[in-house]
């Protein structure tokens, strides 16, 4: 076992470490995440002329020949700098049209095509789909897009009566309806109302099937791993800011209370990490099952141990720590809202346990 | 990065659980089953079978007859012969005392002291901790004054961890009263046959034999049995614990434990359904399942990138290894409802505290269980208590 990133991996990383330092101060980010789109339109292009839309694709699908550790680690660089380009949803869209002539404009970034996949009822899980196909014409509405706004295309499933279809919709096509709004993180989402919008099939049956959840795995893949740059962050902050604050005339990091706590944040941020490496070489093994039962472990371990280390980091900055002019909050918030995307702790301990048992 | 077991690792686990299944004698896999208390004469004869295969001493090296595996081969040992319910070897031989012999101990002495190890001929016992000296080991009063070629032991060591089948201590003792703490205590190789030693059980929660104390009065041991320098026994009782702590993590007993558990889940019923259809229980099983994953991970990490990973990685996972063992074990006698309430000593165990003459309805898959559960207490304790892990982790990774 080699639990090392290669040199390739380690230059990557240091790109986007390079870019979140150069492009991504907390200034430039607050103007951001107050300007109407919550992202740098300029910022997209960048990612695409740093090879990093393709970095995580093999060759043969379209990419530059990496995988999902690649997707891993520019997610983690990214959420160390609470960066809101949708990043995660692009992992997921690469892996549904790889292969195929939509995939080479889409890592060059000269389209935007993101997925539509869930729905209020769902409650994250993707695999509760009332949206309907008749024929070329769909019905039913996504919720949470991110950068629905940016798209010229989304993915949606949808059932028809032969089974469940993945399908491309334009959005500037008729009966597409794109409503924006803001999540406690500041990311700018959509709901996706389709009502009699024409779509192409793409995918369907049980090949549908494998394949989103393919890309689901690898989208959550990729979202833990933001998770874990978030927890560095806000762990390695707060151990700062214990060092410097003083109260009773002493650090408040000499007081065991707090080096206790700061020790138990530790130890999820490093279980977190180790069970995210498991998930990785899982995602690359190719066995679904195997894959679904650790991409869901990893999952319900970050929905835990993010809340815990951002909700902690909070708590050792005292009042400063609720504020929103401190980047704990921020943290906080993204920690909390990846808790739930495509599915909270509930539900991929369900999956995990579902997994397991047809492992046998 | 490659973080998935190999086509090679599962084939060396194959050969390891193909041995297990032809070798383990049936009696003793019978009792490993029921009690965690292994006999000695259960232990002394799984060693000899593991020694003459040459497995006897998975991580000692090649030099003093270890078999030449990678951390990541070791582990899967491990968790095959736990999976197999083998019983455990004389840890505190193999894995404490005799990687201290090998790296600091004489020539002499590894001649002496390392094949009776190997083959389980001598069990050995740590004398660390005293009634003043617990987490806090430096301030320890066992006292070794020289008298010629002895010295001449005085004073009580306790928590002395199957003290019962030792032949043999490693005794920390101070050699010089008038040093720092830390400087003037020295490592000796007691034999506990020789006169002037006392022992005397300390029954545990679970009803069961697992420590110890000593007394020394007036013991004269020889001074060739001093290791390394006097003075020096600090440094050697660090070395010691720091492997201690990494073997702490105790995963593959875990996942055993939870093998153990689904069984169990699988036979007793909630609501007229198999307890592991139990959407609650469910949930609490994957927990904990998806939280050994985590630490079993961690501690492969630890070993693939050297062999023990540092004091910082130690304590991460004895703090969290230590905390889901007592999970594993609360859960399985949760799962066995009224029944895991029944005080059920194995009828073929050594060493009962009270014989009450009761035969208590508990089913064959709950024997054992309750006093598990009551005695995995002491995991967040043994091997350094959780809170001087923390402190620890705050002091050498947060630099606090």
């Amino acid at each position: 076992m080699d639990f090392t990133f290669s040199p390739e991996q380690e230059a990557l990383r240091d790109s986007v470490r390079r870019f979140v330092e150069r492009e991504y101060d907390w200034d430039r980010r607050l103007a951001v995440i107050r300007s109407a789109d919550g992202v740098d339109p300029a910022h997209w292009g960048t990612f695409a002329e740093l090879g990093w839309l393709g970095a995580g694709l093999a060759e043969e699908a379209g990419g530059f020949g990496g995988g999902a550790v690649e997707n891993a680690v520019i997610a983690a660089e990214l959420g160390r700098g609470l960066v809101t380009e949708p990043f995660v949803g692009h992992v997921m869209a690469a892996r549904l049209l790889a292969g195929s002539d939509r995939i080479e404009p889409l890592v060059m970034g000269e389209t935007r095509i993101v997925p539509a996949l869930t729905e209020a009822a769902g409650r994250g899980d993707w695999r509760v789909v009332a949206t309907r196909a008749e024929g070329q014409v769909l019905h039913g509405t996504k919720t949470l897009v991110e950068g629905a706004c940016q798209a010229t295309h989304v993915l949606v499933t949808a059932h028809a009566e032969a089974g469940l279809g993945l399908y491309l919709v334009g959005t500037a096509a008729p009966g597409v309806a794109i409503t924006p709004y803001r999540t406690l993180d500041n990311r700018r989402v959509a709901d996706v109302t389709l009502n009699g919008a024409e779509a192409t099939l793409l995918v369907a049956g049980a090949e549908a099937e494998a394949a989103v959840e393919d890309a689901v795995d690898h989208g959550m893949l990729a979202l833990c791993s933001e998770a874990l740059g978030v927890m560095e962050a806000a762990l390695w902050a707060t151990r700062d800011y214990v060092r410097v604050r003083k109260q009773f005339g002493t650090a408040i990091g000499n007081f065991q209370a707090i080096q206790h706590r700061m020790a138990d944040m530790m130890i999820e941020l490093e279980m977190a990490r180790s069970i995210l490496f498991h998930a990785l070489g899982a995602a690359e093994v190719g066995d679904a099952l195997a894959r679904a039962a650790a991409v869901s472990a990893a999952k319900a371990t970050f929905a835990r141990a993010g809340v815990f280390v951002g909700a902690q980091a909070i708590q050792l900055h005292g009042g400063i720590g609720v504020t929103e002019e401190l980047a704990i909050s921020h943290h906080y918030r993204r920690l909390f809202v990846i808790a739930r995307q495509l599915g909270d702790a509930d539900l991929h301990l369900a999956r995990f346990a579902t997994a397991v048992d047809a492992q046998g | 990065m490659q973080a998935a077991y190999s086509p090679e690792d599962d084939a060396f686990r194959q050969e390891i659980r193909a041995f297990i299944a032809q070798n383990l004698p049936d009696d003793l896999k019978r009792r490993g089953r029921y009690d965690y208390h292994h006999r000695r004469d259960d232990q002394a004869r799984w060693m000899g079978i593991l020694a003459e295969k040459g497995w006897s001493v998975p991580h000692w090296p090649v030099a003093h007859g270890g078999p030449g595996w990678n951390g990541v081969q070791r582990f899967i040992f491990e968790e095959e012969m736990r999976l197999g319910y083998a019983p455990t070897v004389d840890r505190i031989g193999t894995e404490l005392v005799a990687p201290v012999l090998y790296t600091f101990g004489s020539a002499e002495q590894h001649e002496r002291w390392l094949p009776g190890i190997r083959t389980g001929t001598t069990f050995w016992a740590q004398g660390f901790s005293e009634p003043g000296a617990g987490s806090d080991l430096s301030s320890l009063r066992t006292r070794a004054d020289r008298d010629g070629d002895h010295y001449v032991l005085n004073g009580q060591k306790t928590w002395t961890t199957e003290g019962h089948h030792a032949d043999m201590m490693f005794v920390l003792a101070r050699t010089n009263q008038d040093a720092k703490p830390q400087a003037g205590i020295s490592a000796l190789l007691v034999d506990l046959t020789a006169p002037g030693i006392t022992r005397r059980p300390i029954w545990t929660l679970d009803e069961g034999l697992t420590v110890n104390e000593f007394f020394f009065d007036d013991v004269r041991v020889p001074a060739a049995n001093l290791v390394g320098e006097e003075g020096a026994g600090w440094t050697y009782a660090k070395f010691l614990l720091g492997n201690e702590r990494t073997n702490s993590a105790e995963v593959p007993h875990t996942k055993r434990d939870i093998a153990q558990l689904r069984e169990i889940a699988r036979v007793e019923q909630r609501g007229g359904r198999p307890l592991i259809e139990d959407p609650g229980f469910r949930a609490k099983l994957a927990q904990i399942e998806i939280d050994t994953l985590a630490l079993e991970y961690a501690v492969l990490r630890a070993l693939s990138e050297g062999e023990h990973g540092g004091g910082a990685v130690a304590s991460l996972v004895k703090v969290r290894g230590s905390e889901l063992r007592q999970r594993v074990a609360d859960l399985a006698l949760d799962a066995l409802g009224d029944r895991g309430l029944a005080v059920c000593a194995n009828p073929e165990g050594h060493h009962r505290m009270f014989d009450d003459g009761l035969t208590p309805p508990v089913p064959d898959h709950g024997f054992g269980i309750a006093a598990k559960a009551m005695f995995r207490r002491a995991t967040t304790i043994y091997g350094g208590a959780n809170e001087i892990q923390r402190t620890l982790i705050a002091k050498t990774v947060l630099e606090l």
